[in-house]
């Protein structure tokens, strides 16, 4: 009997370690030298200026509050540290902040202040490990992100896990298939001249396998990005990342 | 340069301290679309184009590196260029765009 427990313990963590890519490694390492230079200098890396601008908004009043971040958060270098690291969909959290906090008018999605914010935030756990833990809170997004994750969907009827788990490495066209990690978010990619959030680049999946695209702040989205960022756990954050 | 003033984000590189006459590595990235003008927007009408069309470098007052750019240039510009400092004192950038949006940095150096 405590053999058989044995085995299905044992079988119930290789299920789980088969959901993570082995070894775990970033979206940084299928892209091209030049980007990976661009990303590795803080003067020449474009999502800078989004963290610079970030950093100027951090300390300005907001809404009818008349608060700044700053006035509740103190410097984000302290208490920001981290938090990107366990956070995910941290755009949603700023503008929950934002409007409900500041009383001021939410940000729409995929503006250049909330990005410029998140990119700040985010930055401050730079070199950080994810760690997106399965705990009861997020137990249910969870497993709902790992099922949208395996389901094939859209007129080529692909999962993500056909690409990003069965496929990471090879050729997709001219691109190199990564594993799909989110680690690097909010990122600079030079094909958007702009960074991006996480909840842009898989709506750019969805429309690349001619999927209904979810919306801005769908909890479809939000699953996603809570399984991405608990089986990206480990690797070290990036952000401001820059991609092709 | 006339136009209006915005506070963009731009992010300059000069070493704080330099020898007498040796060459230093300038370097700028600043935040614009660079809109080149052949694009269209989902109206299917034409976005015009606005770049940074002037890029200027002075040193104490003095001109010493400027640029002139147009639709071929990226967006989020970033430029590399070298000066030799003779003296001690402070770059200044200025750049305007075709809409009249001016911008502005500058950055000290040491010269010893």
């Amino acid at each position: 009997m405590r053999l058989l427990v044995a085995t299905v313990v044992c079988g119930a963590s290789l299920a789980l370690a088969a959901d993570r890519p082995a070894p775990l490694r970033s979206g940084v390492e299928f892209t091209g030298s030049d980007a990976r230079a661009l990303q590795a200098d803080d003067v020449a890396n474009p999502g800078m200026l989004w963290v610079s601008r970030g950093e100027k908004l951090w300390s300005e009043p907001a809404g009818t509050s008349g608060k700044s971040c700053a006035d509740c958060h103190g410097d984000a270098a302290k208490s920001m540290k981290g938090v990107a690291a366990r956070t995910v969909h941290l755009e949603e959290r700023i503008n929950d902040c934002h409007a409900g906090r500041q009383d001021a008018r939410a940000f729409e999605p995929e503006s250049q202040p909330l990005l410029s914010l998140a990119a700040y935030v985010a930055y401050q756990s730079r070199g950080m490990p994810m760690a997106i833990e399965d705990t009861p809170q997020n137990h249910a997004s969870l497993e709902r992100g790992r099922a949208l994750y395996h389901r094939r969907s859209g007129q080529l009827n692909l999962a993500c896990s056909q690409c990003h788990d069965d496929n990471w490495g090879k050729k997709l066209a001219a691109e190199t298939l990564s594993q799909g990690h989110p680690n690097a978010f909010p990122e600079y990619r030079l094909s958007w001249e702009s960074v991006g959030s996480l909840a842009r680049r898989i709506r750019a999946c969805y429309s690349g396998i001619r999927a209904e695209m979810p919306e801005y702040g769908s909890p479809d989205l939000a699953d996603l990005e809570t399984y991405l960022g608990w089986r990206s756990s480990g690797l070290p954050i990036e952000s401001p990342g820059v991609r092709r | 340069m006339p136009g209006r003033e915005l506070t963009v984000a731009a992010r300059v590189s000069v070493p704080a301290t330099a020898k007498k006459g040796e060459p230093v590595e300038i370097r700028i990235a600043i935040q614009h679309p660079m809109e080149t003008g052949f694009r269209f927007g989902i109206d299917g009408r034409a976005i015009p184009k606005n770049v940074i069309n002037r890029f200027s470098c002075r040193f104490e007052g003095v001109e010493v590196f400027s640029a002139e750019m147009g639709s071929g240039i990226s967006a989020n510009p970033f430029l590399d260029f070298y000066a030799t400092a003779e003296k001690s004192g402070t770059f200044e950038f200025e750049w305007i765009d075709d809409a009249g949006v001016r911008g502005r940095e500058s950055a000290k150096i040491e010269v010893a």
